[in-house]
């Protein structure tokens, strides 16, 4: 390359011209494979004629919020089935879940990061064990356990519950491993401060860890609610009814049902979707920030 | 204060060990008895004739290898796991590739690109089984996806039954899986992409190498370790494939799209066999193990190699 850089030949701003433009065009191109379906969805699920959705799902016109559009399929969704009481459901597991998650996976983190005890080694050892064991491996055994386990009042199983769906994954070995490796690298000094101050574990834990571990606390959350809100095996093997159930089984047994009517069905798949999407829109920086970080282990 | 001094060091151990139990001891417990425990119990199963629910005239015995040995002659659970090496063996390199194609667009420093990183990124945030049903929809004999191929193929292929069609419906549910999938790979090889120094690239360029010269000679080999981790990650979630199988086809037609972990289920919670279905997660769970230790050794030898 002779050509001086910094006065381009026509020829090269000509190439780079062509290569930007090919390169918005690939972006582009793909951008639409991404977002098809979900757009295909939205719009579906505002069409209130089920005949003209049919009619639609070869055609361009699919992606086209055209004809008569209402939100007559969301209503249809409430009449059909008690829709409120499944998002209560999935929201409340997941809440509960991901907030006790985070207390406890954070304080077995802690210790075994910063406390020098008899039995860390094998603690520690047996946890980062514990995550290569996928949840499908021990669903069945799981299940058989759950079905024979005593609650408050006399229950005999654990079955067709709220605690079912939550107690089984509280404690999770990944979440901890993660808020050990951010744990180990925080400056012992800051905690030397309040030792000799005479602060307990605990105090210096509230007051000095947990303000500086913001943004581990908010990955393991993000993933932790992602994971949560989406689960669909066990909730479908341990609940019976409508009362205990979350939306992804819901939605399973909604498209069971004959015959399928499509604008329903867009319109119930549509309302799991858009709180997930506005909430990952608003905080996307810290779901990217998450998903990378689970690139780090090993 | 002046007690703290006087305590000898072996009282404030053991003062920190009482600490670090009581921190521990609420995840270990649940670890024990919802993973651990359940674990355990999968490997004792797996030698009994156990049921979900127990014939009280028929005591649960112990069988020895009855159910593995006649694991061998399932051809639901043979065609579950060959699925699950055929998902392997397209998925994930399929996957990778575009992971990586996807992560070197979007970290062009060029407008807009922040808005195509949240569009490849939404599939992952959305609930496969809603992407099950979206797609199925798609997959419909008059649906979009044949559209697609007509006008592709200018009216000369399709329409195609592909759900009902034996060899078509695993193809399908790949296609889907990469879909929802490819954006959170996307997101790891990013962040490794971030890491390697960008005046590697100045260099390369001062000395005349184009880009395909920079992606063969500096981005490939440093992101080793990434790559790595992305393929077995990949390989790892292909074993546990269910949600969208369940969802779709239920395994059908004729065992067509049958997983391993689908066949968990209908043997344990559909049927009631935990014995037999028990046997089934421990082969899965060998299967899960031998590829994990292998990516510890895998990076391990990198370790030492560097």
């Amino acid at each position: 390359m002779t050509t001086s850089t910094a006065t381009h030949s026509t020829g090269y701003r000509i190439r780079s011209g062509l290569r930007s433009v090919l390169n918005y065009l690939v972006m582009t191109l793909l951008a639409f494979f991404f977002i098809f379906p979900i757009w295909f969805m939205l719009v579906s699920s505002v069409k209130t004629n089920e005949l003209q959705i049919t009619a639609d799902m070869s055609k361009l016109s699919a992606f086209i919020p055209y004809g008569e559009l209402g939100l007559d399929n969301y209503y249809e969704v409430f009449a059909q089935m008690e829709f409120g009481r499944l998002m209560f459901n999935s929201t409340f597991i997941m809440l509960a879940t991901v907030l006790l998650g985070l207390l406890i996976n954070s304080m077995i983190a802690y210790a075994l990061a910063r406390l020098d005890y008899t039995g860390r080694g094998v603690v520690l050892g047996v946890v980062v064990a514990l995550i290569i064991v996928p949840f499908e491996a021990i669903a069945i055994p799981l299940l058989m356990l759950v079905n024979n386990l005593p609650w408050f009042g006399g229950a005999t199983t654990w079955l067709d519950s709220y605690h079912v769906q939550i107690i089984p994954f509280i404690a999770d070995a990944f979440s901890i491993f993660l808020f050990y490796q951010f744990f180990i690298n925080i400056p012992k000094e800051l905690e030397e401060a309040a030792l000799v101050d005479g602060a307990s574990k605990l105090r210096i834990y509230w007051s000095i860890i947990l303000p500086l571990s913001k943004p581990i606390f908010a990955t393991v959350a993000i993933l932790q609610a992602l994971a949560n809100w989406n689960r669909f095996m066990w909730p479908l093997m341990v609940t019976r009814g409508v009362d205990y159930r979350p939306l992804t089984v819901g939605m399973q047994t909604f498209f069971g049902q004959d015959p399928r009517i499509w604008g329903d069905l867009l319109a119930f798949a549509s309302m799991i979707t858009i709180p997930v999407l506005i909430i990952f829109l608003i905080f996307q920086k810290w779901f990217v920030q998450s998903v990378a970080s689970t690139g780090i282990k090993g | 204060m002046t007690k703290t001094v006087q305590t000898s060091g072996s009282a404030i151990r053991r003062s920190e060990t009482i600490t670090a139990w009581l921190f521990s001891s609420p995840a270990i417990i649940l670890l024990l008895v919802f993973l651990a425990i359940p674990f355990l119990m999968a490997i004792y199963l797996s030698f009994t004739d156990q049921r979900l629910i127990p014939n009280p005239n028929l005591p649960t015995q112990v069988v020895g290898l009855r159910n593995f040995i006649r694991l061998v002659d399932d051809e639901a659970f043979l065609r579950g796991i060959l699925n699950n090496f055929y998902f392997v063996l397209v998925v994930v390199p399929i996957q990778t590739a575009l992971a990586l194609f996807l992560a070197i667009l979007i970290n062009q420093k060029i407008k807009g690109v922040n808005t195509y990183r949240t569009v490849y990124f939404a599939p992952v945030v959305t609930s496969m089984v809603v992407v099950a049903v979206i797609w199925t929809f798609l997959y419909n004999p008059a649906g979009m996806i044949n559209s697609f191929i007509r006008v592709l193929s200018f009216g000369t292929l399709g329409p195609y039954n592909w759900l009902q069609d034996t060899k078509l419906v695993f193809p399908a549910i790949m296609l889907l899986s990469v879909w929802q999938g490819v954006g959170f790979q996307m997101i790891i090889y990013l962040a490794g992409l971030q890491e390697i120094p960008s005046d590697m690239y100045e260099a390369a360029e001062v000395d005349g190498a184009n880009k395909w010269h920079q992606f063969i000679n500096i981005t490939w080999p440093l992101l080793r370790n990434t790559t790595i981790f992305v393929v077995i990650t990949t390989t790892i979630l292909a074993f546990r494939l269910f949600d969208q199988v369940k969802v779709m086809t239920n395994g059908g037609p004729q065992n067509a799209s049958m997983t391993t972990i689908v066949y968990v289920i209908e043997q344990g919670w559909g049927q009631l066999k935990v014995g037999y279905a028990s046997a089934i997660s421990v082969v899965f769970f060998i299967i899960v193990l031998v590829i994990s230790l292998l990516q510890r050794r895998v990076l391990r030898e990198e370790r030492v190699v560097d």
